[in-house]
């Protein structure tokens, strides 16, 4: 154990965890990183390329070294940053990326090939034998390469999302953030105060800095209690703002149980859309290292990470107590890192700072104008190379600290294509003015990294912002602070010619940029992505200005002229399960019932989806082998007795006002405005480019009220469009549209017997074919009293109604009907029924309307009125349209046992098959029962002369092909008699 | 992306459905001589310019009601919505 005095952690709630098997214990307020540190593991994961062994190199969320798969199973989850894996009892953790035990990883023979792998090396030598690429090449590398595994196992968690809204959205929760939320929580404004730590404080709590005199936390811990009293305040920890979207959204990922053993009752993660007014980005600083010759050692990590981890988590650096430790600086900061970790009584071997006649800020020796040029340890660093003035010499060291300046967290102030500039007495890329809009950057996120600073600037941002949206804030008093100094040099990198890492977890070294820039992959852009820089899961966050300053020395030019880089979200990785939020399964997309489902279940119907619905397919009964047999007893009942079909799914649209007769003359081709009320009338909807948009009958209960049925598929569209016409084309006419599908329950009653059966359930309504003709419809009640809708009309060539009732009395008049029905053979029917009863008669359905097809096509040419204006009418006159020759007709299989599958093409025997000799094609198949043999509806060049006429039915697809007779789309009842009765 | 209701206020463009161009709103005469090559230009021709656009939003998640929103497509930034009623009635009466 190396644990120091003092820290935010909780001594008396040890927590036990695993890593690599092995037991260890922490404390409560600790993180798998700082845990496995306090327990002197340095060693925590193998590089992506050339598994080098690697350590902890942060403390933070920019972490690119110590990633884990943490838990089991199928809550397995790879690539966890071990530096924000919040410790619980029972953690279990493993390295990943290595190939045997973690301290022997086979695959580092990789590294000794190191000099193949270079920028560039898959690019230039996985090019040839092409053929080698996907079967060999590929998998080889992903093998060798890529990090943590996936479970493979469903996910077993929930996720949810919600929506937030606020005058003022605050991210971050150091001094910057929290001095804004509480000067704009005070002043009334609606605040968000959003921070991906568990703490609020952000770097204070890794500083030793006083406030007012006291330790940081104390105060930390005096705003947090006076925002929680705060109505108008909502915190939110362990919750990372990820993305700036336009108008003011904000994506954030509130991790509401991964600290939890197990998610218990609530869930997992939860995506929000915060909707801000205003935003202050006080996101902080990620430091940045200096690239030296092997430099990716465990033990070698950034100096504030350092600071941090003996500060808040009372966790030393190395791996035995008395072990030296090392700083290597460019600035002053690194020297702050020296004087906290000499409080916590460490072994300072000293700091090395490559300014020239730096001088210790305490009792501590200093190598000035010096630099670290060389380490040794080949699990966990053991020496450093000092060189000075050309001399080197080595030196015993267990841990190294490097302090290369800071780099203000500017991600999001790019997310909308803000370009961050280069602030040259800061030595750092700062947010720029042009980024997203109403977003203020305060604090270490706007180059005032100084605590002082810090509590000023964002006081001062919340006050600019809420004045932006008219609410005045007040200046609050700000407890007293110092600026640290934060004097450093421009010192990128040192110079030499071994390996100098820059980018951690892409493993790309200094190397790898001199042989960008020497193969003209100069451009920031051609350098990221020839060499893979920035391009791992932490996207650079500790590499990218380090590497830009390197090709900036390399080519000469200034590193604001060498390029920026920006950041696009998320700015960590946002698992795939949150964005989902909870939509999976049923929940991606939710199923709709009939109001039989129900019932049809009970009685062992198959289910079918159609659109969103769930429709009964058929309903198979004892000793029906085949769902054919059942299909083809349901057919024939209908036609002998009666049948029952739920068929609530077809869009119903109401349709009142003084003008919806001739609102409706304008929607439907043909006249709708004529119709006598009490009547049905068949219509065609065309598209305003003049073909067939969709079917279905119109009923005009009273002078200025029409209910409009659509098919399933379209209703939602139809309606959408019907809004339109009457919105945006014809505003004046006095007309209201409603859609009612889910308002009735409609049952199809089929079949010679459909008016007997009927007659037993309606309240004295008279249904004789004088009183109630074919294409009649009324209002009426059922069953004693039940408000009910009558309509006599046929989709199967039969005598046939469909009655509506409200829509929860559907499964109730179904029982009833079925019970009333029993002595006529009242046979509940399906959608593949359905289809086979409207085939037999030549109806069409989606097939034959596929958006590609005309009312001539169908033979309904005439129903396009010439003496009125149509939604389409024009169009549909043009030459193209006018001249369609293709007709629908009836085609009867002349192979007994062979169908013409839906999709076959049409052509005249002993022909060669092609585009010029097409005749045309079969839209809908089936076996006719009632026929006893296979027939289809097809569309066919000059069709309606051809009857008689013997062609092939082909399908190139599957090489088959049926010789078809050309008959009348009328399989049944040609004259409609039956209809009629 | 908020899209301000003319009605409503301020709403998540999740609650609408685009349909494009409010070019559509203008619909030729069917009388006129050349009403076949007007609706032909109607119906296939569309503007998509890359700056500030007047095109048609349908509130199907919440009061049904059609609008006009013109949205810079550059930067997405929405210079204004009215109701496509209005915007109608108003053209109609010119």
């Amino acid at each position: 154990m190396t644990r120091l005095s003092g820290g935010l952690i909780d001594r008396n709630r040890p927590l036990k965890f695993t890593f690599n098997g092995t037991a260890y214990s922490g404390f409560a307020g600790d993180t798998l990183a700082s845990a496995l540190l306090a327990n002197g593991v340095q060693l925590m994961g193998r590089s992506f390329k050339y598994h080098r062994p690697r350590g902890v190199f942060s403390a933070g969320s920019e972490e690119p070294n110590a990633l884990v798969e943490l838990r089991e199973g199928a809550r397995q989850e790879p690539n966890t940053r071990a530096t924000v894996a919040e410790l619980y009892d029972g953690l279990s953790a493993r390295s990943q990326n290595h190939v045997g035990p973690l301290h022997r990883d086979l695959l580092a023979v990789n590294d000794l090939f190191s000099p193949f792998f270079a920028a560039g090396f898959y690019y230039k030598t996985f090019m040839w034998p092409r053929a080698f690429w996907e079967k060999l090449y590929e998998p080889l590398i992903r093998n060798a390469a890529g990090l943590g595994r996936l479970s493979m196992l469903p996910d077993p968690d929930s996720y949810d999302k919600g929506f937030l809204h606020c005058d003022l959205l605050v991210i971050g929760a150091g001094p910057a953030g929290l001095a804004a939320a509480l000067t704009a929580g005070r002043a009334g404004a609606r605040v968000i105060l959003g921070d991906e730590d568990f703490h609020l404080g952000g770097r204070l709590l890794m500083e030793s800095d006083l406030l007012d005199g006291a330790p940081a936390e104390a105060w930390v811990a005096t705003v947090k209690a006076e925002l929680e009293s705060l109505p108008n305040v909502r915190i939110m920890t362990r919750t990372t703002v990820f993305g700036v979207y336009d108008h003011g959204i904000f994506g954030a990922v509130e991790r509401v149980s991964d600290h939890l053993p197990e998610p218990g009752s609530t869930v997992r993660q939860t995506l929000w859309r915060i909707t801000a007014k205003r935003s202050v980005l006080a996101a902080g600083a990620t430091e940045r290292h200096i690239p030296f010759a092997d430099n990716d050692r465990p033990g070698i990590m950034l100096a504030g990470a350092m600071r941090a981890y003996a500060n808040r988590w009372a966790a030393s650096p190395v791996r035995q107590g008395n072990d030296a430790i090392a700083i290597f600086t460019n600035g002053d900061d690194g020297h702050r890192t020296a004087r906290d970790l000499l409080a916590k009584g460490a072994n300072l071997l000293g700091v090395i700072d490559t300014r020239k006649g730096a001088a210790a800020q305490g009792d501590y020796k200093v190598f000035d104008g010096a630099m670290v040029t060389g380490t040794k340890g080949r699990l966990g660093l053991r020496a450093i190379e000092i060189t000075r003035d050309g001399q080197s010499s080595w030196h015993d060291a267990g841990a190294l600290g490097v302090a290369g300046g800071w780099n203000p967290n500017v991600h999001l102030s790019s997310h909308h294509r803000g370009r961050p500039v280069w602030d040259e007495a800061r030595l750092a890329f700062v947010p720029g003015q042009n980024g997203p809009a109403g977003m203020i950057p305060a604090g270490a996120a706007a180059g005032q990294g100084g605590t002082a600073q810090a509590l000023a600037s964002g006081a001062a941002g919340a006050i600019a912002a809420l004045a932006e949206i008219g609410i005045t804030a007040h200046p609050i008093a700000l407890p007293t602070a110092k600026d640290a100094s934060a004097d450093q040099e421009a010192f990128w990198h040192v110079p030499g010619k071994r390996r100098a890492w820059v980018d951690f977890q892409n493993d790309v070294t200094v190397k790898d940029i001199k042989l960008a820039h020497q193969e003209n992959m100069r451009p920031v852009e051609h350098l990221k992505r020839w060499t893979t820089l920035g391009m791992a899961t932490d996207q650079g966050k500790t590499a990218n200005v380090s590497a830009l300053a390197v090709m900036a020395e390399l080519t000469g030019k200034s590193l604001p002229e060498t390029g920026t880089t920006i950041f696009r979200p998320p700015y960590t990785g946002v698992s795939l399960g949150v964005l989902g939020g909870g939509d999976t399964g049923k929940g991606f997309r939710p199923e709709r019932l009939t109001p039989t489902h129900h019932w049809a279940k009970a009685r062992g119907a198959e289910f079918v989806e159609v659109g969103p619905w769930m429709r009964a397919q058929y309903f198979p009964q004892a000793g029906e082998r085949t769902w054919r047999e059942t299909v083809d007893r349901e057919v024939l009942a209908v036609r002998a007795g009666v049948g029952l079909c739920d068929v609530t799914t077809l869009g119903k649209i109401d349709v009142q006002g003084a003008d919806a007769g001739e609102f409706l003359n304008r929607i439907y081709a043909n006249m709708m405005g004529t119709l006598k009320v009490g009547m049905v009338r068949y219509g065609l909807m065309l598209r305003e480019d003049g073909h067939l948009y969709d079917d279905g009958t119109c009923a005009r209960l009273a002078e200025d009220h029409y209910v409009v049925t659509t098919t399933t598929a379209n209703a939602g569209a139809v309606y959408r469009n019907m809004e339109f016409a009457h919105q945006c084309l014809w505003p004046d006419l006095d007309v209201q549209l409603i859609s009612t599908t889910d308002a009735w329950a409609q049952i199809a009653v089929a079949g010679p017997k459909s008016r007997e059966l009927l007659s037993r359930i309606v309240d004295g309504f008279d249904l004789s074919n004088e009183a109630f003709p074919f294409m009649a419809c009324a209002n009426l009640t059922v069953c004693g009293g039940l408000r009910a809708r009558l309509f006599r009309i046929s989709f199967s060539g039969e005598l046939a109604y469909e009655i509506a009732v409200p829509a929860r009395y559907g499964a109730a008049l179904m029982e009833r009907l079925m019970t009333r029905g029993q002595d006529l053979g009242a046979t509940p029917y399906g959608t593949e029924a359905l289809g086979v009863l409207r085939i037999e008669k030549g109806h069409a359905a989606g097939a034959e309307l596929n958006g590609q097809t005309t009312a001539q096509m169908l033979g309904l040419g005439r129903m396009v009125s010439q003496k009125k204006d149509s939604i389409g009418a024009i169009m549909s006159r043009r030459e193209g349209l006018a001249q369609e020759k293709r007709r629908l007709v009836g085609l009867k299989s002349l192979a007994p046992q062979t169908m013409a599958v839906s999709g076959a093409h049409l052509f005249e025997q002993g022909a060669t098959r092609s585009m010029e000799t097409d005749q045309g094609w079969v839209t809908s198949a089936c076996y006719s029962p009632h026929l006893q043999g296979y027939i289809a509806l097809a569309y066919l060049e000059n069709g309606d002369a051809r009857m008689g006429e013997t062609l092939v039915a082909a399908n190139p697809l599957e090489g088959t092909e049926v010789p078809v007779e050309v008959v009348s789309a009328h399989f049944i009842d040609p004259e409609g008699g039956r209809l009629r009765d | 992306m908020l899209i301000p209701h003319p009605l409503l206020g301020p709403r998540n463009a999740q609650e609408f459905t685009y349909l494009g161009d409010a070019q559509l709103l203008r619909r030729p005469d069917p009388q006129a001589p050349d009403a076949e090559a007007a609706f032909c230009d109607y119906v296939f021709q569309r503007s998509n310019p890359a700056g500030v656009h007047q095109e048609l939003w349908f509130h199907e998640q919440g009061d049904r009601s059609w609008l006009v929103v013109t949205r810079n497509t550059v930067t997405h930034e929405i210079l204004g919505a009215e109701l496509a009623c209005d915007v109608a009635k108003r053209e109609g009466a010119q």
